[in-house]
């Protein structure tokens, strides 16, 4: 701030030449040196490897090899199609998304709804919901392969209520299910805190003018709150697809891909093959599929959007 | 979702303008909006309780699991699965010693493991506010011809997840040459520096610093530029200063992801005392296991993170919230 009174001084006052205007030459110049060290970083880790991803999909890169990638037009591509574990993977990663997408969103906002109130404590619920947030996937993951076990927590806790809990993560049919349901519990607490973040920008006036219409509770609901909504929930539903393709950590940790591929997911499948088997030119063609299918959600939630302003 | 979203980061950019104090978003973890029950109009009492027993149960989904980790950490083995029955799971009862504790230190490196997440974590923090924090300034405050563009660009990367890239990054990295202290040397895999170098600049803390700087009034560079101050000093000594809380979200937005990584270390690094904390886990997954000392592993690794989530708790709220424009 003494910046400020020093200008007042009129000693301080610096001919004109000295004072540099936006688009001037040494601005351009210290604006370019500023950017420098990010722009080299994202040029390298980011802008190449994106490039990359197309590029090797269509060589047979190989992760430590002595001799050059050659370019192999579509043969991984003609592979990946004819692999049914791509096939078991893509359906699992999709399944996976759109199972956990109304899941978690819907619980998230009923949590959001819940602390959204004045009451005393709220802060220490709102704490409570978000600690499995702070906590990382990998320990989660393998606190809930222990709790997840044939008697184990979970099925102890069923039993109190007189269920019997299947074997989680040994059968097929339940495992991904299993995995659905735990990521849902770690991830529910970050999209309440964006759900209550939306919740506040609603105007308090609407419901007051709700009150005077005597609007119910489920009413208000209906057409303050969920209109009010709506940018958020464009948001929360895009980064929970997204996330949801990503699925790598807990399936690596509590089932690496079984049983029976039934939890095999497309980041999986790449590191299997572009780590451990190296092949980089295939696990490229993999991260292509994958890629695309975040950008047809981003493009397909784009679409609706913009449809739905115009609509408003 | 255009290049100006709306919501929460405009919410801090906004809000706070010239004061390095709290932002609006502040108001996310500290003031509830009385939603349901406004205008006088008080909830039933069996409503109301309803809700509160309801609040009391998510509670009890959310947090007993982890209370059953830290507790189960402190006994033995066949007791954990003895005590699983009953309430006994959550409560230190019985046999209880650190007898895991010391039992991991036994069977891991662990303190070269928090060590080197340590370091991992904290290089990328702090260099990661320099680089995006400059990148960001130049943008928002000097400005240049193609600013816009290269704004665009960043900002379109913000929709690419890091494991579309994984894989060719990991091929990309072995290529790479290196200047180190020992000389220079070929490929990356190995090396603190590829746990460190790649996640240094990040799109999405330029556009939180861009947002942020942006709001600050341009009057301070003219009576800085006035006084005789060059881009560098205006950047260091008043719109750095007064960016408090934009700087904590970037540190807290950076920090989380760099401590809770797995796929990356998993596949970049063989040497065991190059590896981070949470790679070490799957050190007790090989070889009778023993639950115990993986609870205590688990606490061990989490407790700096939640430490740092108590103390600091409105902020990590918040900047959680504030990353609800990415996209």
């Amino acid at each position: 701030m003494t910046t400020i009174t020093a200008a007042e001084n009129p000693s301080a006052i610096t001919p004109p030449e000295r004072k540099p205007v936006k688009g001037s030459r040494s601005s351009t110049t210290t604006a370019l040196l500023m950017l420098v060290p990010a722009a080299v970083l994202l040029i390298t880790f980011l802008l190449i490897p994106i490039g990359l991803t197309f590029g090797l999909a269509f060589t047979n890169a190989r992760l430590i090899s002595p001799r050059p990638a050659e370019f192999i037009g579509t043969d991984n591509f003609v592979r990946l199609f004819q692999d049914e574990t791509f096939w078991k993977s893509l359906r699992n990663t999709i399944v996976f998304a759109v199972v956990i997408v109304p899941l978690q969103s819907a619980c998230a906002l009923g949590l959001a709804l819940l602390v959204n109130v004045k009451m005393r404590g709220v802060n220490f619920f709102r704490t409570v919901y978000f600690l499995p947030v702070v906590t990382s996937m990998v320990v989660v993951s393998m606190l809930w392969l222990f709790m997840y076990q044939k008697n184990g927590l979970i099925n102890q806790v069923l039993l109190k209520f007189g269920i019997e809990g299947p074997d989680w993560l040994g059968d097929p049919h339940t495992a991904l299910l299993a995995i659905i349901l735990m990521s849902a519990w770690q991830a529910m607490g970050f999209h309440m805190v964006i759900w209550l973040s939306g919740l506040q920008t609603i105007s308090a006036d609407l419901y007051e003018a709700a009150d005077l219409d005597g609007a119910g509770t489920w009413q208000k609901f209906r057409y303050v709150t969920w209109p009010g909504l709506q940018a958020t929930r464009t948001f929360i539903l895009i980064t929970i697809t997204i996330s949801a393709f990503a699925l790598f950590t807990q399936v690596n940790i509590m089932t690496q891909g079984g049983p029976l591929d039934s939890t095999s997911t497309l980041v999986l499948m790449a590191v299997r093959t572009g780590f451990q088997q190296q092949q980089t030119g295939y696990a490229s063609a993999i991260s292509l599929a994958f890629f695309v299918l975040v950008l047809a959600v981003t493009l397909v939630n784009r679409y609706f959007t913009r449809d739905k302003d115009v609509v408003r | 979702m255009n290049a100006t979203p709306t919501g929460p980061v405009t919410d801090i950019a906004a809000g706070t303008g010239t004061v390095a104090g709290t932002g609006t978003l502040a108001h996310v973890a500290e003031t509830a909006v009385p939603e349901h029950h406004r205008g006088g109009e008080r909830p039933h009492p069996a409503r109301a309780g309803l809700g509160l027993l309801l609040r009391i149960v998510l509670c009890l989904v959310f947090g007993l699991p982890l209370l059953f980790m830290v507790v189960s950490s402190f006994k033995p083995d066949l007791q954990i699965f003895d005590d699983l029955g009953s309430w006994k799971a959550f409560l230190p009862t019985g046999d209880i010693s650190a007898d895991n504790y010391t039992g991991v230190f036994d069977r891991v490196p662990f303190a070269q493991f928090m060590m080197n997440s340590v370091i991992i974590t904290v290089v990328t923090v702090v260099l990661g506010i320099l680089v995006n924090s400059m990148a960001a300034f130049a943008l928002a405050r000097i400005g240049f011809k193609g600013g816009g563009i290269v704004l665009g660009i960043i900002l379109a990367t913000l929709i690419v997840p890091f494991e579309t890239l994984a894989l060719p990054l990991l091929w990309w990295a072995n290529q790479l040459p290196f200047l180190g202290p020992d000389g220079f040397s070929q490929g990356w895999l190995d090396t603190y520096q590829v746990q460190i170098i790649p996640f240094i600049a990040n799109a999405f803390s330029i556009f939180l610093f861009y947002q942020y700087f942006d709001s600050i009034p341009k009057e301070l560079d003219e009576a800085a530029k006035v006084d005789g101050a060059g881009w560098f000093r205006i950047y260091r000594s008043i719109v750095m200063p007064l960016s408090g809380p934009a700087i904590a979200t970037v540190a807290i937005l950076t920090f989380l992801p760099m401590w809770n990584q797995y796929l990356w270390p998993l596949m970049s690094v063989q040497t065991e005392e190059l590896r981070p904390v949470m790679v070490g886990i799957d050190y007790f997954k090989q070889l009778n296991t023993s639950w115990g000392q993986i609870m205590a592993y688990a606490t061990m690794i989490t407790a700096p993170v939640l430490i740092l989530f108590i103390a600091f708790q409105r902020s990590f709220i918040n900047s959680m919230a504030s990353s609800g424009v990415k996209g």
